[in-house]
């Protein structure tokens, strides 16, 4: 039963495949990045010039809130999701995952999470204008209709990503081969483990979050308003309290994939391999206790002022020691610099830059300044898009061979890194200038003084756009006529997934566990 | 082929393809979907107001109280059937030890997701009582907020007036919600007698206690109703009331959605150990139970502490 699969349309809907379900996410989670990608396109049409052009100020809302709230649970964490799915099993030696129909049941929700979201852009008032962060009393005194249609969809995406999480984490502790101890397994399924954790203690809290917005529009409570002894200042608390963990989430397992990637390019050895396991933990358990830098210009106690400001600051460590590790790791390497190496090293680079402007952000007196700037939005866009989608853009590269067993075109992909590298600095870099001489962020109109700054923003995203079509053309070309892979393609690869297994990775691996020494 | 599979079954069970995960992903939508719905036609608050002509918005608000009982039927069929599909499977001996792990991991950290959810509000029933309502009254750097905003709100938990004047009166903590920890507790001891008899393959002794467990969950159940009659018709109080009818209703109204998916839970493994369904060895869904049990009975004794008795 060498690649025995079940086919037509069944197969993908009643699928316990790691595989099939793997890739289900991928596309999912690319379909999604278009579509939240089509809506920045919007806004920085809208941004192109000063003064109103092409938008109402209320849809420009509807675009920023929607634009957010697909890309971080739409696209970049379906594809983290996707990638576990494809790669944990293969790389700890088990046969799927631990619970595979479970698995299917987390994938399907998506779809339909989503189609709900996306449905309120048809309802009377419109979607969602509150921003993807949705403070209270926007989202509940003041929110059109279609919040409900929002909160019951964030409650779905809840559930997929915490029946997802627990799957990942039963079998990361339950499947792996034997001798797969937990400091031999790769770092990308630590970080996931990681990940995993922290989806599981999070994600019912922004449930709790929405149930309490649901009450307070309907029936009568008043956790969220002040003349009945609540606050809205708790809603950013308890969002919060979800919100910083969920950038850990987003970011993590991008961390995982380059500490693959690196070594392999580098033909050595992961420098550091334990400190980068304590450092994931570090950032993980850090995650919890510095919610509130989020909202340092709120009105908060000095004490808690300073406590989240020195916390947040405290992450900037281990942090450090992951990016002296990647480093490390290069120095003295005979390096090549294939696509996905070339990915990686820019989001070693790009996501530093994000995390020095992080670091400026967690100083509570400079934050006063820069609360609610462009400024917020170059940071948080360069940890994104040239941290977790670099990550996830590097590894489809670098597994494609595998889970195809064809090659992409490495002049394409190369020509695809240069546009995203050099669109992805157009677009976010200006944005650093136009925060901090003062530009508001989520507004559809601004002063004649960022009018150059944005003129070169939208140009960067419009290429930026532009480029991932031709991501897609890339990877169709690739999947349908690419050069037959090598069964390890990359010379400096290890993992199971390379040493143990043919390109394309049979449909059913490790039906017998491999032995791991 | 057959020898692969032998060995694959050997080391792990790969399930075999299922429709339910597909048909549940569809029942929670047109729960999600019919709920949104029902909620807005029935408060009227955001409802789609009514058009001369024909409106699909119109059509699902007054359809959504049958999608939502339909989104319901199809999930409750749903884990029918694919609990019952699991059950064949390991009746069949395709279960082996280590997927019994799997299955136990897995409960445990769906417990830990649920006390999460619960710790959110009880995160927001502390952050009320330690800083909003003396901010409300002055404390810190908040005079002004006082004396401007409410200068007539008294900070005092429970909060029987609100800063906008709503007043209601509060829960007691002796009485029913007494009794009720006491029911609790009791039914927590009897599981554990219950589960005991198991492991030494008593099953007379298994099926009565595990019954006497799920009869006490009915008995909580009752008495909560009374006791939120009571609340609504004698005291007063309602979501409406403020913050303090906010958090007691939704941490009580919270954890008694949890043990009622507890005793249904607690009835089905009555039923299965009458069956015999149950062996000393493999019982997972039996611990699955008594471990859902515990958790909701503990998290009543921080409900008792912190909503009730200080």
């Amino acid at each position: 039963m060498s690649d025995h699969h079940p086919t037509g349309f069944t197969r993908w809907l009643y699928t316990t495949n790691h595989k099939d379900i793997g890739s289900m996410y991928l596309w999912f989670s690319f379909v999604m990045f278009l579509i939240g990608g089509a809506m920045a396109m919007v806004i920085r049409a809208e941004l192109y010039q000063p003064g109103l052009q092409f938008v109402e100020p209320n849809f420009f809302n509807q675009m920023t809130t929607m634009h957010g709230l697909i890309m971080v649970f739409g696209a970049v964490m379906p594809s983290m999701v996707g990638l576990a799915n494809w790669l944990i099993p293969m790389q700890v030696g088990a046969p799927d995952m631990a619970l595979p129909r479970m698995n299917n049941w987390s994938f399907w929700i998506l779809p339909f999470a989503f189609t709900l979201l996306l449905s309120s852009l048809f309802m009377d008032g419109g979607a969602p204008n509150f921003g993807w962060t949705f403070y209270a009393p926007l989202s509940t005194t003041y929110g059109p209709p279609s919040t409900d249609f929002f909160i019951l969809g964030v409650h779905m995406m809840g559930i997929s990503s915490i029946m997802g999480a627990i799957n990942v984490i039963v079998t990361v502790f339950n499947m792996r081969a034997p001798g797969m101890t937990l400091m031999k397994m790769p770092l990308f399924v630590w970080t996931w483990l990681i990940t995993a954790f922290l989806l599981i203690m999070v994600m019912p809290v922004l449930a709790g979050t929405v149930t309490m917005m649901l009450t307070d529009r309907h029936f009568g409570t008043a956790f969220f308003d002040a003349a009945g002894g609540g606050d809205p200042v708790m809603f950013q608390h308890i969002f919060w309290f979800f919100g910083h963990p969920e950038v850990y989430i987003m970011i993590l397992p991008a961390f995982g994939v380059v500490s693959e990637i690196i070594p392999a390019f580098s033909r050595k050895k992961l420098f550091g391999y334990s400190s980068m396991v304590y450092a994931t933990a570090s950032i993980a358990l850090l995650s919890f206790i510095v919610w509130a830098h989020h909202m340092f210009a709120v009105g908060m106690p000095l004490a808690g002022e300073l406590f989240f400001m020195i916390a947040t600051m405290l992450i900037a460590v281990p942090t450090g020691v992951k990016v002296f590790n990647w480093v490390a790791t290069m120095w003295q390497g005979s390096l090549t610099f294939e696509t996905p190496m070339l990915f990686s090293i820019a989001f070693v680079i790009l996501f530093t830059i994000g995390g020095f402007s992080g670091v400026m952000l967690a100083m509570a007196p400079v934050d006063f300044q820069y609360h609610d700037t462009y400024f917020v939005v170059a940071h948080f866009h360069y940890v994104l898009f040239p941290g977790a989608i670099f990550g996830t853009t590097a590894a489809v590269y670098y597994w494609l061979p595998k889970w195809t067993g064809k090659m992409y075109n490495e002049t394409s992909g190369k020509i695809h890194f240069w546009l995203s590298m050099i669109f992805v600095n157009l677009t976010f870099f200006p944005m650093h200038f136009s925060g901090l001489a003062g530009m508001p962020r989520r507004i559809p109109d601004y002063n004649m003084m960022f009018a150059d700054f944005n003129m070169w923003a939208s140009i960067g995203a419009f290429g930026l756009g532009l480029t991932q079509i031709y991501f897609l053309i890339t990877l169709v070309i690739a999947i349908r006529s690419g050069k037959k892979a090598e069964d390890k393609q990359w010379e400096g690869a290890t993992g199971l997934e390379w040493d143990a297994l043919p390109s394309p990775a049979p449909y059913h691996t490790f039906s017998t566990p491999p032995k791991v020494d | 082929m057959s020898n692969e599979a032998e060995e694959k079954y050997e080391n792990y069970y790969v399930p075999e393809q299922s429709p339910w995960p597909i048909v549940g992903a569809i029942g929670l939508f047109l729960l999600a979907f019919g709920g949104a719905n029902f909620i807005q036609n029935t408060t009227g608050k955001y409802a789609p107001a009514a058009t001369e002509g024909f409106s699909f918005q119109v059509l699902f608000s007054d359809l959504g109280g049958i999608i939502f009982a339909l989104g319901l039927t199809i999930i409750v069929y749903m884990l029918w059937s694919w609990w019952r599909d699991a059950i064949r499977e390991s009746k069949q001996g395709l279960y082996s030890a280590q997927m019994d792990r799997s299955f136990k991991q897995g409960m445990l950290w769906f417990i830990l997701s649920e006390v999460m959810f619960f710790a959110a509000f009880f995160g927001a029933l502390l952050y009320v009582r330690q800083l909003i309502i003396p901010w409300l009254g002055g404390e810190g750097n908040n005079v002004m907020t006082h004396a401007l905003l409410w200068p007539n709100f008294i900070p005092e938990w429970p909060l029987t007036t609100t800063p906008d004047g709503t007043t209601t009166t509060a829960m007691g903590a002796m009485g029913l919600p007494a009794i009720n920890t006491a029911i609790l507790l009791t039914s927590s001891w009897t599981l554990t007698i219950a589960h005991h008899a198991l492991k030494d393959n008593n099953r007379q002794a298994l099926i009565n206690y595990t019954s006497i467990t799920a009869f006490l969950g009915i008995i909580f159940l009752c008495l909560q109703v009374y006791e939120y009659y009571h609340a609504y018709n004698d005291l007063g109080l309602t979501l409406g009331s403020g913050i303090y009818g906010s958090t007691f209703f939704m941490l009580t109204g919270f954890h008694g959605f949890h043990v009622t998916i507890g005793t249904i839970f607690l009835i089905v493994l009555s039923i299965r150990c009458a069956k015999g369904d149950f062996t000393e060895k493999q019982h997972f869904a039996y611990e699955a139970g008594a471990w859902y049990w515990h958790f909701v009975d503990v998290v009543w004794l921080f409900l008792f502490i912190f909503v009730y008795l200080i």
